[in-house]
């Protein structure tokens, strides 16, 4: 209990937060893994899972588009591309929401791990680069509770051209921006594109301040280094009575 | 936070907002038909409508999985959708737009769920002010009347029984239409609302109405023309006639 906390051992909501909500009775810890597809990120939020729960940690996990009650609409929404942005902004912070009270906050409470395949930056990211305000961002995302960790998977664009090519062979239409008409040419797309988030995610990285992690190396070195940080993480006070 | 006049766009937004049972419906659909009847290129937009949303909200609603945070997000997503792909390009275009319900509607109601002023009004702030907001102001008993009479099966989130204000829900109803009402006056002075009297006769509140917005908005520059002129850029210079220099003077 006397153990007094490092930076993150706070457990605070962004802004104002959920109402009702008892922050002290949130004993679990909500571990973030943030970055574009083909950063390793699911890779990575496996092995962490597998580490965890063998070493008798439960776990959950969350993540965007899951939630019960707008997942599919927004998918369906997604697929048609007739959203404006606000409008979508604003149905994935629903999605988020949703999950955040049926699934983070009960799961915290009762002692578990949760790991964020991504969070409210990857949100906030690709609407900043959309053209949003950003302070209207913060308020909307006030309602986050902040993560015990987050970890920001960085990879080159070039970089995540070839995994995206070598897994899928071909581009997403949203992860290459193609709705912003930055170019005409997917390829050309996806590399502007990711660079302008590369670029939105440093200028969160000064608010939030995640840690950022060196996506380009190889899988098991990244996963070494999260599973030291997340030690560290684990030891803080809070987690085990 | 302007209004479209302020923001110098060619059409202009009348809101109504006011309790269940207030008569406001009533009272924007002869509006609607007054102007429609006048030749004025009128767009009619009710709360909770946008198609996409829809099923997600009446899903939500059904099964009780909302909560004051996924409430009002949810509704304000409903609301971005009309707003961005409704609104927004008829306004420019020179219609009147009527809405039944608007951003004052979820300040009203989010904040007697419990979320925070500030976070409400900051997620609306892409939304222009109308440039006339009427109020239709009744006395709780009158619009509680008017609803319990005629529909007495009331809905769980429309009772505000998510609240846990009565286990009763035409007593959670009262409770929660009176928090809500206290709202809509607080809110009165600040957002400018014309206060209406809804507690008189219908025929004579549409009468002032008609007035007020003919006073506040001059409809001629609203008026429906046909053939419809096609947009300056594509315009060539020969034909031109009265009614485009009228457009032109619509449009400032």
């Amino acid at each position: 209990m006397s153990n007094t906390g490092e930076k993150n051992a706070c457990r605070c909501f962004y802004g104002h937060g959920i109402p009702r909500v008892k922050l002290e009775e949130l004993a679990g810890k909500l571990i973030a893994v943030e970055g574009a597809d083909g950063s390793g990120r699911s890779t990575q939020i496996a092995r962490l899972v597998d580490w965890l729960e063998t070493g008798g940690h439960p776990t959950v996990q969350v993540g965007l588009k899951r939630s019960n009650l707008v997942s599919k609409e927004l998918e369906q929404a997604q697929k048609g591309n007739i959203l404006s942005r606000s409008t979508l902004s604003l149905f994935y912070a629903t999605d988020f929401a949703d999950q955040l009270e049926n699934i983070i906050l009960p799961a915290l409470k009762a002692g578990f791990i949760v790991l964020a395949d991504r969070y409210i930056y990857t949100l906030m990211a690709r609407d900043m680069v959309r053209g949003m305000d950003e302070s209207w961002l913060k308020n909307l995302y006030g309602i986050a509770i902040k993560p015990d960790a987050v970890f920001y998977l960085s990879v080159q664009p070039q970089e995540l051209v070839q995994r995206n090519l070598a897994k899928n062979a071909t581009l997403d239409y949203w992860e290459s921006g193609m709705d912003i008409g930055l170019s005409r040419d997917v390829f050309d797309s996806f590399v502007k594109y990711q660079t302008a988030m590369q670029g939105a995610f440093k200028k969160l990285q000064k608010t939030y301040g995640f840690t950022i992690i060196d996506g380009n190396r190889p899988v098991g070195s990244i996963t070494k280094e999260l599973r030291k940080k997340i030690r560290a993480v684990l030891a803080e006070k809070g987690n085990t009575d | 936070m302007k209004t479209f006049a302020e923001l110098n766009f060619p059409g202009r937004l009348i809101a109504v907002e006011g309790l269940d049972g207030s008569g406001k419906s009533t009272q924007i659909y002869l509006v609607k038909r007054w102007l429609e009847a006048e030749g004025i290129k009128v767009y009619f937009s009710e709360w909770n409508s946008s198609e996409i949303v829809k099923t997600a909200t009446s899903k939500g609603k059904k099964r009780e999985l909302l909560t004051p945070t996924t409430f009002s997000l949810i509704h304000a997503t409903d609301f971005a959708d009309r707003y961005e792909r409704h609104l927004l390009p008829l306004l420019r275009a020179g219609y009147v737009v009527l809405c039944d319900r608007y951003i004052f509607t979820a300040f009203a109601r989010d904040v007697v769920r419990g979320c925070p002023p500030e976070w409400v009004r900051g997620i609306y702030n892409f939304a222009a002010l109308p440039d006339i907001t009427l109020f239709f102001k009744t006395d709780l008993e009158v619009s509680l009347n008017r609803i319990l009479e005629g529909r007495p099966k009331l809905k769980f989130f429309e009772a505000g029984m998510d609240l846990r204000l009565s286990a009763d829900p035409y007593e959670s109803f009262r409770i929660f239409q009176g928090r809500v009402l206290d709202q809509y006056i607080a809110m009165s002075d600040e957002f400018k609302f014309v206060v209406m009297d809804a507690n008189q006769n219908v025929e004579k509140q549409q009468s002032i109405v008609r007035k007020l917005v003919s006073e506040k908005i001059e409809l001629k520059k609203f008026r429906r023309r046909s053939p419809l002129p096609l947009p300056p850029a594509f315009q060539s210079p020969e034909p031109k006639n009265q009614e485009s220099d009228e457009d032109l003077a619509a449009a400032v």
